[in-house]
Formats: structure tokens, C-alpha cells, sequence
């Protein structure tokens, strides 16, 4: 007989802090080493042990990828105007009146013109900070728009998705936003002007589904989660634990749906090394 | 014909019964007078409650496992039909169903997500939910259509495309891309028709075309009301007000220009009559594609992109 019993299951250690408080130091969430932020920002947001890409929004992609001032941003202020008045435990008004005031952008995607090593580019970047980056009637307005100017100018199109999907509160007219993106793309393709899409972390549903999934050629950054339905409806339809790796880059880079996967620190040179063959 | 009575469906069927009771009574009784006045009040009590159905009612009917499936369509408007299978890549996909038919003298190509009636069949069908080969077979029809110059129809009906693991293997995600893309510029007229249920990218991944018509009591959403419930209310109880939430009527879609063009069923929902619900839907798109075929074909492209160009709703 034991002379002590353990009464608790297992034993948690209190040493083990789970949160960096806010400040110069971030815990990087694949591997817990602590980077300072300006190691992190110098090292294009990744981490200098074991490249994990943290999720950064436009902002920090204009200034990773562009010419220092070239980005001249497009229809900046199109809002969604509520067209279902949609509400569920919350009015869909507030939410887009919530996330303009926490993120200073006015939908989940952003646009404009800018210059990659010399190239002028029409280029469209997604928020998923902005209600996750999804995709209703202002991000299909916008790169629809932005396909517009790619032809008009005859300037390769650029597409960093970062999103959860089509946008539930715009229901019928987020899907079909699926339907108007798509379809502008053949107009750009009929013109013969490049468009590199490049896939980050997350990128699924209805995005994957239009867009994302037609460049030219598509770029994926390492270990980001791409797919169509997500992990967790999949793992309920259908009973069965996941493989292991599924739905990431290197996945859908074995079963033959992305041409490479790009470190971001890269990501400017190989845009412009593919610039470059498609022009000369 | 009703297998399955809808809760809201039972008063009409009971009714109906007791006609039906008393009909085989008139040879003896004299009751003719009364059967027709019981026949005036079922339909008034018809008209009743199927000009006030909630979008949940609707969703309901949508999904009545009576109600007339692809394959129970193109049987009754064409003749000389001949199934055509595989997407010459990985094996045939069950979840649609196609090939070329004739619909009044002309070759269509016919193409439509198709639901079993039992668990055996629904197996076999995958209840609708195509896989990514399914969306290959269905553009490798299309462009076999293309090729002769024959227009294409497709029948909507589908509670999603497939989440499974294999289907995110060979790509669920480009399929539907794919086909949404090679869509807007088939050169050939397409016709749409949502003929149950229009489940999100699923529905849509051969839903793109000239003209988008829309049954009676379907719905089509990005998402179902379910899980629209489940993910916005977190929990499963709130389908009915999901679907109040979501819009995703045919009268619904229509105000907000998704769709061309509401085709109506017959009295009590399709699953009432296979026959006239089928020769409705005949007539209007024999009328449809002879409108289609007079359009350039260049032009019929650019008014099609144009069409889902201006779908949104936004402020500036």
C-alpha cells in the first residue's frame, strides 16, 4: 500500500506563465521563445528560431512587399450598408461599427496600386483582423474593382488572402461574391495580365473557393491553414481524427494545389523574379 | 403521393383524407354537395397557410424527401436522355448526375446534384454532397457542350459540397474555383434552376450562368440555418431565426436580384405533383433558352459577368 495517495488526477505547475504581458517581448505560439518585437518586425513577423509565421494584417505586408510611399490605396472608405439588416445575438451594424473603431479600416480587404522592385502592381490584401477577413459584398466590391484596374493599366494583380470564408450576416450576397470575383478574374485572363495569388495563414471557405484558389501561379506562406470546410466540421462530419499536417501548406503543396510555399522574408524577390519571366 | 406530412402540411391532409373517405360513399349517399363545399375549404385552407409560410416552413419543404429530385425532372421534360459518367480523372462522383437529353426536339446538356429517396440510395448519392470529381465531371460535361453548341441546365439541390478529409485532398477548395471560373466564360447559354435545397459554395460550384431561376419553396444561402445558428448563437436552437435572419427564400433573392426568376410550383409544394411541378418548369425554360439563343454569344459572356458583377450591396 502507498503510504500517499495522490487526490488530484495530475498536477499543474503554476510556473508556467501561458501570457507575455504586453510590451517589447512576444512568445512566439509554436515554439514559446520569447522575441523581442523589433527581432520579430525585423525578421518580417516570423520567428528567428522556428519560422513560424505570426498572422500580420495589410499594413505590415504593404510595407514588407512595397516601395517605401508607392502604395496608393483604392475606394478606401466602401462600407457594407447592411443589406439584410442582419442580426443575431448581436446587430450586424455593430459589428462593422466595432470592428472599423478596433482596427481603423473599413473591411477586410484593402486595395491600391504600388511598386515590388521596380514593378507597378495592382495589389489587394486581406484584413483577418476585419470580422476574420471575411469576404461580403465590400471585399468582393473592391477586388472586383481592383481586377478593373489591373486591366485598365495592364498591371500584374497581387492577392494576399487571409480569410474565413464568405461573410454570414450578407448570407446570399456574400456567396455570391464567390460568383462576381471569379468571374471578373476571366476578364483579367482573356487580357493575358498575370495574377500571383498568395495563400496565408488562415485562408478557408469561400475564399479558397473563388479567388485564392485561380492565380496564375499560387504562393502559399509556410504552415498556414488552407482548406475549404474547416478542421472542426470536417472532424464532425465524418468521425475521424484529422492526419496529421492536413489542410496546411505543405499539405496542399503535396497534393498539387499551390506551385510553392514561400518564406515571407522571400516573398517580395519571388514575387518579383515571377514579374520579371512573365515580362520578359 | 405525400409520404411525409410536414406539421404545418397536416390539417390539408386530413382534410384531404376525409374527402377522399366520403368519395367512396357518393355512389351510395347523396353528399356531392357537401364533398364540394370540403373541396373549397381545403383549398382556401391551402391558399391559407402557403401564403403565410415562414422561411424555416420553406426550408422545411425544401427539403421534403418527396419532393422531385433532378433526375425525377429531366425524366419528365426530356426524352432520349443519356446518363454520362466520370470526370476522366479519379472515378465518378454519385452526388450529379448528367448527360445529354432533349427537351422539346433540342439537345441540352442536363446537369444536377441529385439526392437519394432511402438511406440505400441516400448512400450511394451521398445525400447530394458532391466531392471535388463531381465538379470536374460537371465541367467536363459542360465543356463537351460547349463543343456542340449545346446549352446547358443545371439543377441545384444540395445540402453541400462534401467536408471530408479526401476531399480536401484532391481539392474541394480549386474545384469549385475552377468551375466558377471556366462558368463565366463557357460559351454556350447556361440556365440555373434551384430546384430544393442551395447550400453555399457546394450549390454554387455549378451555378453559374445566363439565367437563374429559382423553384417556389427552395432556399439558397451561403450557409444553412443550422449552422449558421450554431456558429452566430452558438448552439443549435436557433435555426428558425437563422433562417428568418438569412433571407434565403426564393422571394427573398429575388428582391435582392440573386435570382431572375421565381417558377412556381404546383398547389401545395412539388412533392404534391412530380408531373405538373416538372411541366412548369418544362414550359419556362423552353421559353428561356429560345430568349437565350438569340442573343451573340460574345454578348451572352459579357452580360453574364456583368450580372454577378453588380451583385452586393454596398455604401461609398
Amino acid at each position: 500500500m502507498a503510504w500517499f495517495k495522490r487526490t488530484k488526477s495530475h498536477i499543474e505547475s503554476e510556473t508556467k506563465r501561458k501570457d507575455i504581458p504586453d510590451g517589447m517581448w512576444v512568445k512566439c505560439e509554436s515554439c514559446s521563445e520569447i522575441i523581442h518585437k523589433r527581432q520579430l518586425e525585423q525578421n518580417f513577423h516570423t520567428c528567428p528560431k522556428c519560422n513560424y509565421h505570426f498572422r500580420i494584417g495589410s499594413s505590415e505586408y504593404i510595407e514588407i512587399l512595397f516601395e517605401k510611399k508607392s502604395f496608393k490605396e483604392l475606394d478606401k472608405k466602401i462600407t457594407s450598408s447592411d443589406p439584410l439588416e442582419f442580426v443575431d445575438t448581436k446587430s450586424y451594424k455593430a459589428r462593422i461599427k466595432e470592428a472599423i473603431k478596433n482596427t481603423g479600416i473599413y473591411d477586410a480587404v484593402r486595395t491600391g496600386t504600388a511598386k515590388l522592385n521596380g514593378h507597378e502592381v495592382v495589389a489587394a490584401i486581406m484584413d483577418f483582423s476585419f470580422i476574420g477577413g471575411s469576404m461580403g459584398s465590400v471585399v468582393g466590391e473592391k477586388i472586383s474593382r481592383a481586377i478593373d484596374k489591373s486591366i485598365k493599366t495592364r498591371r500584374p494583380l497581387l492577392i494576399i488572402s487571409k480569410s474565413g470564408g464568405a461573410r454570414m450576416m450578407e448570407a446570399a450576397l456574400s456567396l455570391m461574391q464567390l460568383a462576381k470575383t471569379s468571374a471578373k478574374l476571366t476578364k483579367l485572363a482573356e487580357q493575358k495580365i498575370p495574377y500571383i495569388s498568395v495563400i496565408t495563414d488562415p485562408t478557408t471557405g469561400g475564399t479558397t473557393a473563388s479567388y485564392a484558389m485561380l492565380g496564375d501561379v499560387n504562393i502559399a506562406e509556410p504552415g498556414a491553414l488552407i482548406g475549404f470546410a474547416g478542421p472542426r466540421v470536417i472532424k464532425q462530419a465524418t468521425g475521424k481524427d484529422l492526419p496529421k499536417g492536413f489542410q496546411t501548406s505543405e499539405f496542399l503543396l503535396e497534393k498539387g494545389f499551390i506551385d510553392f510555399i514561400c518564406h515571407r522574408k522571400e516573398l517580395k524577390e519571388k514575387i518579383s523574379q515571377l514579374l520579371d519571366l512573365f515580362k520578359n | 403521393m405525400a409520404k411525409t406530412v410536414l406539421e404545418f402540411e397536416k390539417p390539408i391532409i386530413e382534410l384531404e383524407a376525409k374527402i377522399a373517405e366520403m368519395r367512396k360513399l357518393a355512389d351510395t349517399l347523396d353528399i356531392a354537395e357537401e364533398i364540394k363545399s370540403l373541396e373549397e375549404k381545403v383549398s382556401l385552407l391551402q391558399d391559407q397557410i402557403f401564403s403565410s409560410l415562414t422561411r424555416w416552413q420553406i426550408v422545411q419543404l425544401a427539403r421534403h424527401p418527396d419532393r422531385p429530385y433532378t433526375l425525377d425532372y429531366i425524366e419528365r421534360m426530356t426524352t432520349n436522355f443519356i446518363e454520362l459518367h466520370g470526370d476522366r480523372c479519379f472515378r465518378d462522383d454519385k452526388a450529379v448526375v448528367g448527360g445529354f437529353g432533349m427537351l422539346d426536339g433540342q439537345t441540352a446538356m442536363l446537369i444536377g446534384q441529385q439526392k437519394g429517396r432511402d438511406t440505400k440510395s441516400n448512400i450511394y448519392r451521398n445525400f447530394g454532397m458532391m466531392n471535388p470529381e463531381g465538379y470536374r465531371k460537371a465541367l467536363r460535361l459542360m465543356k463537351l457542350a460547349e463543343k456542340f453548341e449545346k446549352p446547358v441546365i443545371t439543377f441545384l439541390d444540395t445540402p453541400g459540397a462534401y467536408p471530408g478529409i479526401e476531399a480536401e485532398e484532391r481539392g474541394q477548395a480549386e474545384a469549385i474555383a475552377r468551375n466558377l471560373f471556366e462558368m463565366s466564360r463557357l460559351h454556350i447559354p447556361i440556365i440555373v434552376v434551384i430546384i430544393g435545397e442551395g447550400a453555399s459554395g457546394g450549390a454554387l460550384g455549378i451555378g453559374i450562368g445566363d439565367r437563374i431561376l429559382m423553384l417556389e419553396n427552395c432556399w439558397y444561402s451561403v450557409i444553412s440555418p443550422e449552422s449558421c445558428s450554431s456558429i452566430l448563437w452558438r448552439s443549435w436552437d436557433y435555426k428558425e431565426q437563422a433562417a428568418e435572419a438569412l433571407k434565403l427564400t426564393a422571394r427573398d433573392l429575388l428582391d435582392l436580384k440573386i435570382i431572375d426568376k421565381i417558377v412556381p410550383e404546383p398547389t401545395g409544394g412539388a412533392h404534391r405533383n412530380h408531373e405538373e411541378a416538372a411541366m412548369i418548369l418544362k414550359k419556362v425554360l423552353l421559353d428561356e433558352l429560345k430568349r437565350l439563343k438569340k442573343i451573340k454569344i460574345d454578348k451572352l459572356i459579357d452580360d453574364r459577368v456583368e450580372k454577378f458583377s453588380n451583385m452586393g450591396v454596398y455604401s461609398e
